[in-house]
Parts: C-alpha cells; structure tokens; sequence
C-alpha cells in the first residue's frame, strides 16, 4: 500500500472518528470558559443520542432523506434543554459542579434506557433507517490526490463540525459576547461590576454545551452506532473532555485534540491493514489515544491552565 | 457550629426522600402503581435471606469505592479513576488466586495486598503526575480507566489465558465465598468481603480522624497554601492521597475478583462499580460512617431494582434515575439550606 492510499483509509475514517467528539468537546469550551464545569458532556451525549435516534425511528416515513439533519436538530434542542438542569444547580443553587455534572451523566443515561424500554419493550431500539451516508463533495472530490484524500466518501457532519469550530472560535475570541463570557470565566466579579449579567451568561454556556453536546451524541448515533442501548455511548463524553483540556479550552485547540483522538482511535480500526501495525498486539492501539493524552498533558504542552473562575459558583456580593 | 452538623445529616435524608417522592411520581406518570413498584424494590432487596444476602454482597465494592473517592475528596482530589483502579485490583487478585499456590492464611492476606498494590499504583500516576507537573487528575484518570480497561483484556486473553474470554476460577484457598454464609442467605454471592470493607471503613476513619497523616491530608483539601506555609508538603499529601485512594478502589475489586465471581472476565465497557462510588462518597458526606450507610442504600436499591421488571413491571433503570437525582439534591444542598432557613424563619 503506498502513501497516498494510506492516507485515503486513514484520513476520512479519521474524520469520521472526530466529528461527535469535535461538537461536544465545542460545547464543553464555552461551558468551561464561563466557570462552569461540564462533567455531564458524557450525559448530555447520551441524550443527544436517544433522542437522535427515536425521532429518526418514529419519523423516517414522513421526512424520508431530511430525517437525519431534522434528527440532530430536535436532538440539540432537547439536549440544550436537559442541560438547564446542570445550569440551574451549578450557577443558581450552587451545587458542586463536577457532583452535578456526574448527576447528568446517571440521569441521561438511567432516563434514555428507562423510555427505550417503556417504548420499545426492549433494552435497545431497532437500527434507524435513515442514517448518514458517506458521500463525495462536489467538485473538491476531483481534485487530484487531496480529493481523494480529503473528499470522498467522508461524512458532511465531519466538515459542519470543523466549520463550526471555526464560527466558535470566532464567537468566543472576536465578538462582544465572547469577551463578556470569557471574563465572565476569568473574574466573575469584575464583570459584575462593569454590568455584565454573570448568571445569564453563564445559563446561555452551559445551554449552548447542552445544544453542542446533543449534537455530537446525535452525530455518533447517526454514523457510528445507528441504534440506541446502554452501550451506545460509553467514554465519548469524557474523550471530549479530555479533547477540551488538550486543547487548553480553547475552540480550535480542542478540535485539534478531537482530530487527533479521532485519528488515534481510527488506527486500532484499521490498524491490521497498514503493514508496519499489523504486527503491533491490537491493545497498543487501542490505549494508544489515552496514554499519548497523559504523556502529551505531562510534556508537550505543558501546564494547561484553566479558566481561573472554573468550577467556582459566583456568589454576588463575595469577594 | 451545630447546626451545620444538624445539616449535614439533614440534607442527605430529604435528598433520599425527594428522590424516592420522584421515582414515584415517574412511575405515576407511565401508568405504574407506585406502593407496587417500591414493595416489588423492597422485596427485592430484604423480602427474603438470598435477597438480603446480595444486597450485602453488592454493597461489599460499594463500601470501598465509596470509601476511596471520599479519601480522595478529603484532600480536594476527584478520583474519577476508581473505575480502572478497580479493575486492576479485580485483575491482580484473580492472577494471585490462579497462579499462585499457597495455604489459604497466606493465600488470601496476599492475593488482597496485590490488589491493593495495583490499586495503588493505578492511583499513584495521576497523583505524581498532579503534584510534580500540575496536570488535572480528573483527566489523567479518566483515561487510567481506558488503559486499565484494554490492557485488562489483553492480559486476559493473552496472558492469563490462551485466548479465552474469561480467566480460570481462583484456588479455593484464595476464595472468599463462604459456604456458612450462602447456606444462611439461601445460597446468595454473599462473602467474607464485608468484614473486609467495614475494616476499611474503620481504617479511613483512623487515619482522617486520628493520625498526623489525615491531618495533613485534611488540611491540604481545605487549603494547599495554608498547609504550604505551616510547613506540609501539599505535593506529597496529593501523591499519598491518591495511593491511598486507589489501594481502597483496588481492593474493591478484588471483592469481585475473590468474592463474588471468582474469576474475570473480558469486558467491553466498565462495571460501573467505581462511577457508583462517587455517588455513594457524595450521599455519605465523605466520611466513613457515611460510606458505608450510603453504600448499604445504594447496594439495596440496585439489587431491589432487579426484582422491579417482574414484580411490578417497572423498567429497573427507574432506580438509576432515582440515584442520579438523589446525588443531584445532596449537591444542591445550598437551596435545600435556604428552603429550610425560609421555613425557620416563618415559623419564628
């Protein structure tokens, strides 16, 4: 196999890997960039993946092609709403976070097989019929050698995910709002005092991550996993974010480190085709994404410092 | 002073009641009799000596996974790798119990301090990694669980085995099954585990309440640059934290190992046994006595639930929407506070 097809296999399937983890792991940098911390982007995951999958099952007869875009839509609205219970215990009631979040992951994942069993009678639901497909992108596909490699036969929600990294990273670090919500990170109290709304902001984050999170868990039920159990979503949520803190919480930091998990987890997929893998024991690549994170947090990059408000309830009035 | 105390038993009990008031109301609400429901989960848990027999056996790793992410938090770390902790432990005793051949008094007190020691050492990265180079251990360990969770298999399937799915059983001189107590529970899983993790209990109540070391570790969780000036060194309290910490978690699993199943098996997800223990460390207010109460009422309910399906036709994952918003209400306990000050008040 010469380099270019090895590109070809790695690449897309890469891509592929990335996109659930790049959208959730967006939803976790404006989370986190508010103060808040978001454990339950696994949760929010499962929901976004439940949903995904029931409305794709009970409306591919009406909506035909459209079913899995509207699929993901309704399932980012839900999500967005399941994570107001996160909001409102860590911004208003001023639980702990990180307990918080944990309670989201149990509680998403105890009420997603509590109604698949109550409306499917069984532990997991059918496999959707109207699923993504694979295409080429028009036009780019031709180009040689980077059409191949890069346009065909890729996922589109892959490129919506890399877009979308790209509009938050402009969101966050070249709008008002943006400012407002990473001061509101930073230094809550100063940004009270010059007239920012702390609570709202950090409600809207922590909505947004819910919205970012359901989508990403709707993305991998629609390529990846195409039905709906217990086991549908096991650890993406937490490669998230520990894609969110790779990237040092920032937009385009944490896609890269999706992008590189994504790759990691694509060469135990494909490892037995590439000559010089195929010889390597199956559980190296497997570990491999988590422990070249762990090496990667020790070294590389160095001290990843968060937001300092993160994970701190803001109290008016406190110093 | 006091009153906080008042509070902090308080909170986890109204936590329970609302939680238990809301799986009732769930269950309402899709047409479920909800006394059913709650007799069905109560039988299931103590309507008979097999039932009251796992229950027990189920609350065994909870006590200690509970234990050791309370451990954790005392010195203001989220050992979320409990999980993977436990899975080395469960590995390393199972390996002890199916290789080794000894007389059961030495059999036993070894295959648990290997355990202990994987554990440990499995607690020992994410702690050296935090004190020496700042790096979150919530995310160290959370990909510990990863690796601990392939490399288990692995060693199961090439290792331990020729390519088998599950290991050997252990030699009976490493066993903690008890035939005196499955005959008393009518021939539940029930074990010796038990005594082993009230010990635990005991011994983390020990070293929090009464030894310099707990002091120091309790001192570094409410202020690392406080302990910093009064001469503690905070890095290696976070080190000795997580050690002790992951030795508890891997102990956990060598209950499994030793005690419940006698063996391993290849896993493609985890046994949640150390995500619960987060949950049962928050209801038990971090504190040991707390532990094992919380441990006891979550083993209940998981094992109750079991009997929910049959019984009275509920889906058992309503119990998992009970705990989640049980954990939910003890870390709001700030508005629970409120609630409770607002009524003082009016009443006055």
């Amino acid at each position: 196999m010469g380099f270019i097809e090895l590109l070809q296999s790695i690449i897309p399937t890469a891509l592929f890997y990335s996109a659930p983890l790049i959208f959730t792991a967006l939803g976790g940098v404006f989370s986190e960039r508010s103060g808040v911390v978001n454990i339950g982007l696994e949760g929010l995951m499962v929901m976004g993946a439940f949903v995904g999958i029931v409305f794709n099952l009970t409306f591919a007869d009406v909506f035909g092609a459209w079913t899995p875009w509207l699929s993901i839509a309704v399932a980012m609205v839900i999500s967005a709403l399941f994570s107001v219970i996160h909001a409102v215990a860590s911004v208003s009631f001023r639980a702990d976070q990180v307990v918080s979040g944990v309670a989201i992951n149990f509680l998403a994942l105890g009420l997603g097989v509590f109604l698949t069993k109550q409306w499917y009678d069984k532990g997991q639901t059918d496999m959707v019929s109207q699923p993504f497909y694979t295409t080429d992108v028009p036009l780019l596909a031709d180009i040689p050698i980077i059409g191949p490699i890069f346009f065909q036969g890729i996922y589109i929600t892959s490129y919506v995910a890399i877009v979308l990294a790209l509009i938050a990273w402009y969101i966050l670090y070249k709008t008002p709002f943006g400012l407002r919500l990473r001061a509101v990170g930073e230094h809550p109290m100063a940004a009270d005092t010059n007239g920012i709304n702390v609570y709202k902001l950090r409600y809207v984050a922590v909505i947004i991550s819910g919205a970012m999170g359901g989508l990403g868990g709707a993305v991998f039920a629609l390529t990846i996993a195409l039905n709906f159990s217990h086991a549908t979503i096991v650890g993406q949520g937490f490669m998230a974010l520990a894609a969110v803190i790779f990237g040092k919480w920032h937009p385009l930091g944490a896609m890269g480190a999706a992008l590189f998990f994504g790759f990691a987890q694509s060469l135990s997929v494909i490892g037995a085709g590439i000559p010089f893998l195929a010889d390597v024991p199956q559980v190296f690549l497997l570990i491999a994404p988590y422990v070249l994170t762990i090496l990667a947090l020790a070294g590389f990059i160095g001290r990843a410092e968060a937001p300092r408000a993160n994970g701190d309830p803001y109290i008016k009035g406190s110093r | 002073m006091n009153s906080n105390k008042w509070f902090n038993i308080l909170v986890p009990i109204i936590s329970v009641f609302i939680g238990i008031l809301a799986g009732a109301i769930i269950m309402l609400g899709f047409g479920y009799n909800p006394i059913q429901g709650y007799v069905a989960l109560f039988n299931g848990a103590f309507g008979d000596p097999y039932f009251f027999g796992e229950t027990i056996r189920q609350t065994t790793p909870y006590i200690l996974t509970g234990l050791a992410i309370a451990f954790a938090f005392r010195t203001g770390l989220f050992n979320i790798g409990a999980e993977g902790q436990v899975i080395v432990g469960w590995l390393a005793a199972v390996w002890i119990g199916t290789t080794v051949e000894a007389p059961m008094i030495i059999h036993i007190p070894l295959a648990l301090i290997v355990a202990a020691l994987a554990g440990a050492i499995w607690g020992f990265i994410p702690g050296v990694l935090k004190a020496r180079l700042g790096v979150h251990e919530v995310i160290v360990t959370i990909m510990m669980n990863y690796i601990a969770l392939y490399s288990a298999n692995a060693i199961i399937r090439n290792v331990l085995t020729n390519n088998a799915d599950k290991t050997e059983m252990i030699a009976p001189s490493a066993s903690l099954a008890s035939e005196w107590l499955e005959g008393l529970t009518y021939f539940s899983r029930m074990h010796y585990g038990i005594l082993i993790a009230l010990f635990a209990a005991m011994i983390m109540w020990f070293i929090i309440e009464r030894t310099n070391i707990g002091y120091e570790l309790k001192s570094v969780g409410y202020n690392q640059h406080a302990s910093k000036y009064a001469g503690m060194s905070v890095k290696r309290n976070i080190v000795l934290a997580m050690v002790i910490s992951g030795a508890f978690a891997g102990l956990a699993g060598s209950m499994e190992g030793l005690g419940t199943y006698g063996n391993m098996t290849v896993s493609s997800g985890f046994s949640n046994i150390g995500f619960d223990g987060i949950a049962v460390a928050l209801l038990g207010a971090n504190s040991a006595i707390g532990v094992v109460l919380a441990a006891f009422l979550f083993g209940a309910l998981k094992v109750g639930a079991l009997n929910m399906p049959t019984q009275a036709g509920v889906p058992n994952e309503l119990v998992d929407i009970i705990i989640a918003l049980i954990i939910f209400f003890v870390a709001s306990s700030y508005i629970i506070r409120w609630i409770i000050l607002r009524f003082k008040k009016e009443g006055k």
